[in-house]
């Protein structure tokens, strides 16, 4: 089982370093084989791991092990150790399948491009990283597989580099992160200046017996944390760069910026769940900032002309759907969503990738159109994948992951009815949109031509993940449709259970309710965007439209308050102010040097003069004392 | 019997030295700054023998002879450099001989 | 004899005034000799006798006949025109100004020390003499050599080379 725990992260860092070394000189194929091989071994050892996990339930709950010493220097003690407990075997299936599925993808993606064996390269280095994020025992190492998912998110995005925009779009991703990581690593120093230990679990034990729950120190360290948690979910107020992210390849976007990298922020807040219990307020927090990005998400991605960029905007959503869970204290819920959502994001993305390739590179939903008969595979594919999106009730896996949000959300203790009342408009509005996206994209007449239909190996990866959709979700069924709680028991080992208000709403209603709302969004989405399109024709030029497409002016916002003044700063200094100091001790002493050499002009007079005025002075100073 | 008071007498060199600072500064050609400068030598002298008086010692007027001795040489020596301003420079000015100055 | 004192103070003090600012070199210098003989005269009321002949011998008689020679060697002042146009009126405030300021340091100091009255006692030439060639014999060695060094500095000094251009390295 060590192993096997040892094995899991360092097996696509392997394939990294075989890709990055000899890239040049392998063949596709075996590019391709060692890329996708290695993150499949992985996705069955994580299978093997979690059996055996699963069968020493409930006796043991987590395993370690300490690979080797990492940094042991006074205080501070960091080792290479991996622990696995049921919330890192979650994440582990789901990067490590999901994971191996867009590997799969890729290998036909990306067969023209000429930077094949780097994009595996990045691609496994970032696999394993996420794998050391969620497989670490102590939070240094989470922060190191934390630091390595950024850097690949940055090398991928910007892969394609000779275009200069995708490399704008890779460093605002990076610097946008890096604000959150500045204040994650803050947090983390005052843990381990309050603690002396950076295991987790040591932490955790400490944190709840020392800290006062609601005392300064809690709130302050888990708001940084939160901080940490924003930038790499692209929640508000940091959200502003996962749109523009998707200048990568669609299988980076969906693997990093879908399935993995985006929930390592709901991951460290699942992790370190007791600094939130010990303070309230942080939590709270969490929750509204869950409830405001979903709805802002929500309105910009129905403005969206971009197909990937709805998708962005609809992550960002999902996401704070997430975090709206995890603020009410519904741990396995938000856990439950995360899996659900990587599942059909990623079939999301990689359908979005298949249609965007075979149009030769179009991005632009409203020169698409008719594909639904062209591309009869893809389009079932994409359907499945924006019903699960929209939560379509029953048959969906997104609808039990919602609906159990939606629920906790109002029926938690620290829930109240205007989280709830946001994620049901959330939930219109996701449904909206993602009709929308279809409708656009896939009915009505052809604007533009595939060029050609996509191979086995694109579309093979599809059918399985809208398998996953549906079917995935029936492993956490309600009380009122079977009660079956075979995730969240599992989750429970390691997070709390959600403490639910015993109110007087049943829960029927409410899935009721959602399921009517999301009903109606679908209803409302064939009206206005297939049937009529002329109602939407107005909309979609009126000044509100354009505000929700802009991202409801967040990016002009922070251009205005935070670039333009370093800008104008930076233009200030270009001669370099500090320098100026060097330069203005040179030009004073060689000014004093012009004016005292207007004191030697030569002239003998001038001496004498200058001999008397003094003669004069000390006398008359010497005299008068 | 000489009733004047020593300050009057001391004061009468200082007038003379003063005059000489006078006419140092303010002439331009170097004939008559030395002859200035001749008669501040002229009131250091006398300011020794006053002293000497002062004191009934011939040692006032010992220096006053030294002081002689060195004024002589001195102006010849000054005079002898005069002569070769002028016959570089063509001219006595001592405004104009002021090559040995800053450059800036 | 107080009144001869004051007297002869008063025509130094005139004398040199004019000397210092004639616009006749010749004119200064004869003003000058004045002045000289005017201070001779109350060296010998400060019972100073030598002094006051070897006043008029040396200074007046050998440094200023030097001096005469030299201006009329140069041929300076004859026309007055360049004094004329050196010496302004206006330059002369700046310099008196120092001076009385330096006068009123002068006497400020003078009269805060009290003296005692002098005592009529003539110092003798060989008491002089006596003084100099026991006491200050080396000062007057090193006097000699001095007055030698001037000799010999002025002689170098005064005389002029005539600098001869090869005709090769005349810049025409």
């Amino acid at each position: 089982m060590a192993t096997y725990i040892s094995l899991i992260p360092a097996i696509p860092l392997l394939g990294f370093l075989v890709l990055a070394l000899f890239g040049q000189k392998l063949t596709r194929k075996t590019i391709g084989i060692i890329g996708a091989g290695s993150v499949g071994i992985v996705a069955l050892l994580t299978l093997i791991a979690g059996t055996e996990f699963l069968k020493s339930l409930p006796q043991v709950k987590s395993y370690s092990v300490v690979v080797w010493q990492w940094i042991n220097a006074g205080n501070l003690k960091a080792d290479i150790s991996f622990s696995l407990d049921a919330l890192s075997l979650v994440f582990c299936f789901v990067i490590t399948f999901v994971g191996f599925l867009i590997h799969v993808y890729s290998i036909e993606f990306m067969a023209k491009d000429e930077g094949f064996s780097r994009f595996f390269a990045y691609m496994n280095l970032f696999v394993g990283s996420m794998l050391i994020l969620v497989l670490a025992d102590n939070i240094l190492l989470l922060y190191l597989g934390w630091e390595g998912v950024g850097l690949c998110s940055y090398l991928l995005i910007g892969f394609w580099y000779k275009e200069p925009a995708n490399g704008y779009a890779a460093r605002k991703a990076f610097i946008i992160t890096r604000i959150g990581d500045t204040a994650m690593i803050i947090g983390i120093f005052i843990l381990f200046l309050s603690f002396g230990t950076v295991n987790i679990n040591d932490l955790m034990q400490q944190a709840s017996g020392k800290w006062a729950a609601g005392s300064p120190i809690a709130v302050l360290t888990a708001a940084l944390l939160l901080g940490g948690a924003l930038g790499k979910s692209a929640q508000l107020p940091l959200q502003t760069w996962l749109p523009d992210a998707m200048a990568g390849p669609s299988p980076v976007s969906a693997l990093i910026h879908a399935a993995t990298m985006v929930t390592a922020g709901v991951y460290l807040i699942a992790r370190t769940h007791v600094l939130y219990s010990l303070a309230p307020i942080v939590q709270t927090a969490i929750a509204i900032i869950g409830a405001l990005t979903l709805l802002i998400a929500g309105f910009s991605a129905l403005a969206q002309h971009d197909l990937k960029r709805i998708l962005a905007y609809s992550t960002i959503s999902q996401i704070g759907y997430m975090f709206l869970a995890l603020g009410v204290g519904a741990w396995s819920a938000a856990v439950f969503h995360f899996m659900i959502h990587a599942f059909f994001k990623a079939l999301l993305f990689l359908a979005a990738g298949v249609v965007i390739l075979v149009l030769n590179e179009e991005h632009d939903i409203f020169k698409m159109g008719g594909l639904r008969k062209k591309m009869p595979v893809v389009y079932m594919t994409f359907l499945i994948g924006a019903s699960s999106l929209s939560a379509l009730p029953l048959i969906t896996a997104g609808f039990y992951s919602k609906d159990a949000i939606l629920w906790y959300s109002i029926s938690s203790e620290t829930g109240s009815t205007l989280l709830w009342l946001a994620g049901i408009t959330g939930a219109f509005l996701t449904a909206l949109y993602s009709f929308r996206m279809i409708f656009i994209t896939f009915f009505g007449e052809a604007k533009t031509q595939p060029a050609f239909l996509p191979g086995k190996t694109m579309t093979i990866p599809l059918i399985i993940l809208a398998v996953f959709s549906v079917f995935a979700g029936f492993v956490e069924l309600p009380k009122s449709m079977g009660n079956i709680h075979l995730f969240s028991s599992l989750v429970d080992n390691t997070l709390p259970a959600v403490v639910v208000n015993e109110t007087g709403h049943s829960e029927i209603v409410f899935q009721l309710l959602s399921a009517i709302i999301v009903l109606a969004g679908i209803y409302l989405a064939y009206t206005v965007y297939l049937k009529k399109p002329a109602l939407s024709e107005s909309f979609s030029h009126s000044r509100l439209n354009r505000f929700f497409e802009k991202g409801w002016g967040f990016d002009k916002f922070y251009d205005v308050i935070f670039v333009k003044p370093v800008v104008w700063l930076a233009e200030i200094d270009k001669d370099d102010l500090f320098d100026w100091l060097n330069i203005g001790i040179s030009r004073l002493a060689l000014l004093m040097n012009r004016l005292l050499g207007i004191t030697q002009n030569g002239k003998l007079r001038w001496y004498l003069m200058s001999f008397t005025v003094g003669i004069a002075l000390i006398l008359t100073y010497l005299i008068c004392r | 019997m000489l009733t004047v008071p020593v300050e009057i007498q001391i004061m009468l060199a200082g007038i003379l030295f003063l005059l000489g600072l006078i006419g140092l500064l303010v002439r331009r050609n170097m004939i008559f700054m030395l002859m200035s400068i001749e008669v501040m030598f002229n009131s250091a002298g006398m300011v020794f023998v006053i002293a000497g008086k002062q004191w009934r010692q011939p040692d006032g007027q010992v220096m006053f002879i030294f002081i002689l001795a060195v004024t002589a040489v001195e102006v010849a020596i000054a005079l002898a450099l005069i002569l070769q301003v002028y016959h570089h420079f063509k001219t006595l000015d001592a405004d104009s001989v002021n090559k040995l100055r800053d450059s800036n | 004899m107080n009144t001869f004192f004051y007297i002869a103070a008063s025509i130094a003090i005139i004398s040199t005034i004019m000397a210092i600012s004639g616009r006749n070199a010749i004119h200064s210098l004869l003003f000058l000799i004045l002045s000289l003989l005017s201070v001779s005269v109350i060296f010998y009321l400060l019972d100073a006798p030598f002094i006051a002949a070897l006043e008029v011998i040396i200074y007046a008689g050998a440094i200023m006949v030097l001096f005469i020679f030299v201006t009329m060697m140069l041929n300076i002042g004859m026309e007055g025109r360049t004094e004329k146009k050196w010496l302004r009126p206006g330059m002369w405030i700046i310099p008196s100004l120092l001076a009385a300021v330096l006068l009123a340091d002068f006497i400020l100091a003078i009269t805060h020390v009290p003296v005692s009255p002098s005592v009529d006692q003539v110092i003798l030439p060989k008491q002089v003499g006596i003084s100099l060639f026991s006491t200050y014999l080396l000062a007057v060695e090193i006097a000699a050599i001095l007055l030698m060094a001037g000799v010999i500095g002025a002689y170098h000094l005064g005389s002029q080379k005539k600098k001869i251009t090869h005709r090769f390295l005349i810049k025409n």
